[in-house]
């Protein structure tokens, strides 16, 4: 009954449930792809890692819930959907950073390799139900059910937004921050300075494949919950445009993180309320939004103010 | 591969030792790539000879069974112009399924509102000319947007595949589509006379010609016209082409529009050919596996017609693999990403070969 008394304002709660819940996944794979960039390298293979990440979180959970108990098997879901990732970004650093190899086409057989090995090793698991990850009930003083679905707070999400200010805090206060900044600036002087180049790439490409598995985690453990192969819809390949929008900077991931999970959310909101026949439309929303940013931000006069210097040529 | 071990390669004039170099090396890696998947088969639990075995056998074994990899090729040729043809001016379009689906709806659109009233030959050609044209334009609203605005051209064409696929959605649910179709929401049938036939003497449809003549175009226009000329200029060196007066804007919208427009007719192909009414089947991933053809063939589209063949022979024996072999149909996607990696991985190679060092 109380779900027809909200009526319209069906839509905006909607949005905002969605928002809370579906931009985990963009905040985490943005924040790797942007300690990825920092680095002067671009990893568009993330969307492959999204999906690898997503499977092995499902697996590890539903095959380790019989060990562990439904409360922890998650969480080593989590674990592995992370070091999933880790293996996949150790193929794609030291790809990447071959002479005479592009970075962009390393992304795009990553995107393949990937997603078909996601497909492949999680064909079994597309049918079982896995123990999802537990949820702070934020919303459990309100009598409507839509306000309690959308103050169910994933704790992964919590976590994705106390990351951002630290990897601002790594950046700017670190030494490691610094190396990262100075070979994603200029190699040459970061070579002369006695860093590594490679190693300090390879190890940003990894911490941030790391990151974008733990992204996969929100999307089969946390929302929409289920392991599909049409689980991701190209969430991994925004990320790289998300940190175009977000300069570069951790804490704007963050908003632009909301602000694309919203956008996502429009769809599902509308169709709630029984408008369903843009349905299809409103779900490209977030691509659309994705391409007017990138309209309004670049510019083919200059580079964008806070983009790494090296950032996509090669040294 | 015993030229490569032998001395004697160095002897050789630097120009033949670089061709033997550009057809040795993606032939070494396509034979790493068998083994790394043998072994993945062999993780997988099944027998890697007998994998190979069943996979040529599906692909290239009988005439039956070249004739569904030539039907897969055809649609492969032409999406694979749509990275490589944008490839030779130095952008990385992987707009390839985007630009297939909204050349397929161009095309049922086109044939849906002719109906039969004009000879079947002039409704396909109008439908391959509004596929050239919607597919053309839409990457080429990719270039556009280098080109005037600056935006990375890789990621305007991946979001605009996914726009394209709304789109198409979009209007198979609402306005195209056939209520009395209910398998899946779907259009109207395009009407029997207009179909794509097949070429006589078997069940290969007159797409693959398509593929075969927009493929031997494309080398003529980049090789051997000033067009191409220009556009593989600027490609090289940006800054020496505008230097020497090279309209480096119009060859970016125009590379643009010819590798959208191949992708576009291979959505024309699709649903004349294969699918008949347009719905969610078409797409089909020929798309992205257009991008591995074009970066396999190196960018050149006459290499491009080999390729395209046997990864369409690959395709072809997904089916096989699952019936046979107990492997999940996502093994030819896993096949694909490893022979994509060592491909990129035998770049670095180039003057690194024993016998082909450089100095």
């Amino acid at each position: 009954m109380a779900a027809e008394a909200l009526g319209w304002w069906g839509v905006p709660l909607g949005i905002i449930a969605g928002t809370l819940r579906g931009s985990a996944p963009f905040l985490f794979v943005s924040l790797g792809e942007c300690i990825t960039e920092k680095s002067g390298k671009i990893n568009l293979g993330l969307e492959g890692t999204l999906l690898m990440g997503a499977m092995s979180a499902y697996a590890v959970s539903y095959l380790a819930q019989g060990w562990l108990g439904p409360v922890w098997s998650p969480w080593l879901g989590v674990l592995a959907a992370g070091l999933s990732g880790t293996l996949l970004g150790l193929i794609h650093g030291w790809l990447a950073q071959q002479p005479r190899v592009n970075d962009v086409a390393v992304g795009i057989a990553m995107i393949i390799f990937g997603s078909g090995l996601a497909f492949f090793l999680g064909k079994p698991f597309i049918q079982p139900q896995a123990p999802p990850l537990p949820t702070f009930e934020w919303g459990s003083w309100s009598q409507l059910p839509q306000m309690r679905a959308a103050l169910r707070v994933s704790p992964l999400f919590l976590l994705g937004v106390a990351i951002a200010p630290l990897l601002q805090w790594f950046f700017r206060a670190t030494r490691w921050g610094l190396q990262i900044r100075a070979v994603g600036d200029s190699p040459q002087a970061a070579r002369a300075m006695g860093i590594s180049v490679f190693k300090v790439r390879l190890a940003s490409i990894v911490a941030g494949s790391f990151l974008a598995g733990i992204g996969g985690a929100c999307l089969s453990l946390y929302y929409p919950g289920v392991w599909t192969e049409r689980i991701s819809s190209g969430q991994g390949l925004m990320a790289v445009a998300l940190v175009i929008f977000a300069r570069w900077n951790p804490i704007q991931c963050l908003w632009a993180s909301l602000l694309f999970g919203g956008a996502q959310a429009i769809g599902p909101a509308f169709q709630s309320v029984g408008i369903d026949s843009y349905y299809y439309l409103f779900n490209a929303a977030p691509y659309i939004l994705t391409l007017l940013i990138m309209i309004l931000t670049c510019s083919p006069q200059r580079t964008l103010a806070g983009s790494p210097g090296a950032l996509g040529q090669d040294d | 591969m015993a030229i490569a071990q032998s001395p004697s390669a160095s002897g050789l004039p630097y120009r033949w030792r670089r061709s033997i170099e550009a057809v040795l090396l993606p032939i070494l890696a396509l034979l790493v790539a068998l083994i790394i998947f043998g072994g993945f088969c062999a993780l997988a639990g099944a027998n890697p000879l007998a994998v190979y075995g069943s996979i040529y056998k599906a692909a290239f074994g009988r005439w039956s069974a070249w004739q569904n990899t030539l039907i897969r090729a055809a649609p492969l040729m032409l999406t694979a112009l749509c990275t490589a043809l944008p490839a030779r001016l130095g952008l990385v379009i992987i707009g390839n399924e985007g630009a297939l689906v909204i050349g397929g709806l161009a095309a049922v659109v086109t044939a849906l509102g002719v109906g039969t009233a004009l000879p079947p030959l002039l409704v396909q050609l109008a439908m391959a000319v509004a596929a050239l044209v919607a597919g053309g334009l839409w990457i080429m609203l990719a270039g556009a947007l280098r080109h005037y605005r600056g935006v990375n051209e890789t990621i305007s064409s991946l979001l605009l595949n996914y726009i394209a696929i709304a789109l198409m959605n979009h209007l198979v649910e609402g306005p195209l589509r056939d209520p009395n179709f209910v398998t899946k929401p779907s259009s109207y049938e395009i009407a029997e006379l207009n179909w794509l036939g097949e070429i006589p003497g078997s069940r290969i449809h007159w797409g693959l010609l398509y593929g075969l003549v927009a493929c031997v175009i494309a080398y003529g226009l980049i090789q051997r016209t000033s067009f191409g000329f220009a556009a593989r200029a600027a490609g090289s060196n940006v800054r020496a082409a505008r230097m020497a007066g090279l309209p480096v804007g119009q060859l970016t919208l125009a590379v643009c529009f010819l590798g959208g427009s191949a992708a576009g007719l291979a959505g024309m192909v699709e649903v004349a050919a294969v699918q008949k009414r347009l719905n969610e089947s078409l797409v089909s991933n020929y798309g992205y596996a257009g991008i591995l053809v074009a970066f396999v063939s190196r960018h050149n589209p006459l290499a491009t017609v080999l390729v395209a063949i046997l990864l369409g022979g690959i395709l072809a024996s997904g089916g096989i693999l699952q019936r046979s072999h107990g492997l999940p149909d996502a093994t030819v996607l896993v096949f694909q990403g490893i022979v994509f990696l060592c491909i990129l991985a035998s770049d670095s190679f180039y003057g690194r070969l024993p016998g082909f060092r450089e100095g």
